[in-house]
């Protein structure tokens, strides 16, 4: 999570640059983040652990992101903006 | 809209306050805990702190820094005890009075209780406090009595068993999660107990918690170093008795999650109509905590663009060596059809039918993709003749 700063809007996501960070322990293979944003997530096909399949997308993608990191029932995305 | 109060500092009341800052609130945001911790998470309560494998720095649901940036007005350790609804005042036990315009309740819920189970006699498992008081006296050579084989009863007894405690698991219904999950998967965890040595006795009504281990209502008792009471939670409703909200079984909110004008209820403690299942539900799991916190910070900060609360439900269970995954509203199910797999092998998907609509899905040890394809079955509710078949009534 980055915290309070900025719009949620997409469109205001030009030039911010996301990179996306996941637990791999902590992930318990719900499935969320690949549902949001399956451009950036996906499941391991034996245990559905989380596999990050980019680590900087980009910005059209961000809200979607920040929205799996939020769901993720076990904390296990973090998602750092500048 | 200047001052939000939310009541509760565990995840739906983060997912509320997070959720208003990055939807552009920048007013007065307080956020009320009754715990003196930063908001954590509980599901690795009855797994991996229980186990030992987690310490309790593991389990903050984010870092002091990201909280701080929340530019809240924290306040842990204090009880609200009071709320004045036409005063929009709510009163603390340190004797604050908190003013809002906006109000988000998730006060959560609490463990039930039996008769004589007082903190020096029997463990609930609620709190980081209780999961280390527990984990301290499992290990070889103890014995525990676990009440209740729900999905943490359940949880705890495969965690103590795996620590080499002796494990009695006592429950009243012939199949622990029958209501639940239906008979078939209920059996196929009694067998998952019995596989790994813990004692499960089903059809067992127990009295009271006693001297020495718990009393069964015929009079027997089941002797245990220690006891875990686990038999399901009562909503934190008390403080808003006599408040005007509608309470029942919790806080009775309507398809928007709220309760009353610029007051809304989230996570455990809300019952609230979901219009794609068409019934009133409450759901003590912890995605629909963070999904309802979201839901309501941006019906309250954008009243005329309010949305339904449509979810499909999704809880997870750990077990021994298998994980349990359910989409969707699976009480009240009238027939359940495993339509993947084998229950025999521990792997499989059960799809769980209610009128002639898919209701929910149980998968356990299946690839990730099959159980997104009947997710999406539940979140289109899905013609149960096109999904599975015919329909069977549950037991012919």
């Amino acid at each position: 999570m980055s915290g309070a700063g900025g719009g949620a809007g997409s469109g205001e996501d030009k030039g911010v640059t996301m990179r996306v960070e996941v637990d791999v322990p902590k992930c318990v293979a719900s499935g969320q983040c690949v549902m949001i944003a399956p451009d950036v997530f996906d499941q391991r096909e034996e245990d559905g652990i989380v596999v990050l399949l980019d680590e900087r997308p980009a910005s059209e993608l961000h809200a979607d992101v920040r929205e799996s990191a939020v769901v993720c029932p076990a904390a296990a995305i973090r998602v750092v903006e500048k | 809209m200047k001052h939000v109060v939310v009541v509760g500092a565990s995840a739906a009341g983060l997912a509320a306050v997070e959720t208003l800052r990055r939807e552009g609130y920048e007013g007065t945001l307080t956020l009320i805990g009754d715990e003196p911790y930063h908001p954590y998470d509980r599901p690795p309560l009855s797994k991996q702190i229980l186990g030992g494998q987690w310490e309790p720095d593991r389990v903050p649901l984010r870092s002091a820094a990201d909280l701080d940036a929340l530019g809240l007005d924290l306040r842990l350790g204090v009880t609200a005890t009071g709320l004045d609804l036409a005063g929009r005042t709510v009163a603390l036990a340190d004797g604050a009075r908190v003013p809002y315009d906006g109000l988000v309740i998730a006060t959560g819920v609490r463990p039930r209780r039996l008769p004589g189970d007082g903190a020096e006699r029997a463990h609930v498992l609620r709190t980081l406090d209780d999961a280390l008081a527990l984990r301290d006296r499992l290990g070889p050579g103890r014995r525990l009595v676990v009440v209740g084989a729900g999905f943490l009863g359940a949880e705890a007894a495969a965690v103590a068993s795996g620590l080499g405690t002796e494990v009695t698991l006592l429950e009243p219904a012939p199949v622990p999660l029958a209501p639940a999950v239906g008979e078939r998967v209920g059996r196929m965890l009694t067998r998952a107990h019995h596989d790994h040595g813990v004692d499960l006795r089903t059809g067992v009504m127990v009295a009271e918690v006693a001297d020495g281990g718990v009393r069964l209502s015929d009079g027997t008792l089941v002797e245990a170093d220690e006891v875990l009471v686990a038999i399901g939670s009562v909503p934190n409703t008390g403080w808003l008795e006599g408040s005007g909200l509608p309470l029942g079984d919790g806080l009775e909110c309507d398809e928007y999650s709220a309760a009353a004008p610029d007051v809304y209820g989230a996570g455990d403690v809300a019952r609230w109509h979901n219009p794609l299942f068409g019934t009133a539900m409450r759901i003590e799991h912890r995605t629909n905590a963070t999904e309802q916190g979201m839901a309501v910070a941006r019906n309250l900060l954008s009243p005329e663009a309010r949305k339904p609360f449509a979810p499909v439900p999704y809880f997870w269970s750990d077990q021994y060596d298998f994980r349990i995954q359910a989409h969707g509203w699976l009480r009240g199910h009238e027939e359940v059809a495993v339509v993947e797999g084998a229950l025999e092998e521990r792997k499989f998907l059960a799809a769980y039918r209610s009128g002639d609509r898919v209701a929910g899905v149980l998968a356990v040890g299946m690839p990730p993709k099959a159980v997104r394809t009947w997710r999406q079955a539940v979140a289109t509710r899905a013609a149960w003749r096109d999904a599975v078949g015919e329909l069977v009534p549950e037991g012919a």
